[in-house]
């Protein structure tokens, strides 16, 4: 009774936030209500007996990956979004569409997963089992994240940096 | 006690959710983070199967793609550092040439 109860309020917490990401046009409030769907998301993975993914929600999302979001909304200085021609046609279309989708989605799940219950905790996830995991099923992968991770690092350093920068080192 | 599909919904109006900013948003950042949002929805999805099935590997999944938004997001957001650099302006309806 107490894990459907919070299911149900973080569930509201979330589903709130994200429409207001969407109705929000200063896009600095749509990555704060962004962190607070993150933070409700990090609450249901914990309901889930996901203890170790409700961390790394919570530090690399809600953390670093928004931090970074607020960081260069900060530093282009971003306004308001103003309405365009392009931006009606897509709210004309865009909303009645998704909405058919989402639907149809949920319908789809419903019928072909059945309706098994799960337990608060269901699956122990802590980070020994996962680390478990990680360094025996799933090493190659992991090692694979290493170098994508660094090629992200570098691609970000080369794109982000100033493009005449190198050429007025040589002068 | 609560059934798999509740989370499942929850997941679904989350990346309806995300592909609806997707498609209503002009300003670049809010499109990026309406991104976010559906990947967070997919985790959530991952997470709950996982419970239902009784299979870790879902949750390492889940790191997997944690690892794999968060370059994302460091590398989205440089490109879009170089996009307002060149153009000045961060309305996708004013990007609409590949060279200047």
């Amino acid at each position: 009774m107490v894990h459907l109860i919070l299911f149900l309020a973080f569930g509201a917490v979330c589903v709130a936030g994200a429409v207001n990401m969407l109705v929000q046009r200063h896009p600095i409030n749509s990555a704060l209500s962004l962190v607070v769907v993150m933070g409700s998301l990090a609450v249901e993975y914990l309901l889930l007996g996901a203890e170790f993914v409700a961390a790394v929600q919570v530090i690399v999302y809600a953390g670093a990956v928004m931090v970074l979001f607020v960081f260069v909304i900060m530093l282009l200085n971003a306004g308001v979004e103003e309405r365009t021609k392009g931006s009606r046609v897509a709210l004309l279309f865009g909303v009645p569409g998704m909405l058919i989708g989402s639907v149809l989605i949920g319908w789809v799940l419903i019928e072909r997963t059945g309706n098994p219950v799960v337990p608060a905790g269901a699956l122990p996830g802590s980070p020994k089992v996962i680390g478990w995991l990680l360094f025996h099923d799933f090493l190659l992968p992991f090692e694979l994240t290493s170098i994508l991770v660094l090629i992200a690092i570098m691609g970000a350093v080369v794109l982000a940096s100033h493009p005449d920068s190198d050429q007025k080192e040589k002068i | 006690m609560v059934p798999i599909s509740y989370y499942l919904i929850l997941s679904g109006i989350l990346f309806a959710c995300g592909a609806t900013g997707f498609l209503i948003k002009r300003n670049i950042i809010s499109i990026f983070i309406s991104i976010e949002l559906m990947l967070n929805g997919v985790n959530l999805s991952f997470v709950a199967f996982a419970a239902q099935w009784h299979a870790l590997s879902g949750q390492v999944f889940v790191f997997f793609v944690m690892v794999v938004a968060a370059a994302e997001a460091a590398v989205g957001l440089a490109i879009i550092i170089a996009v307002y650099r060149t153009r000045e302006t961060l309305n996708v309806d004013q990007v609409d040439l590949l060279k200047l």
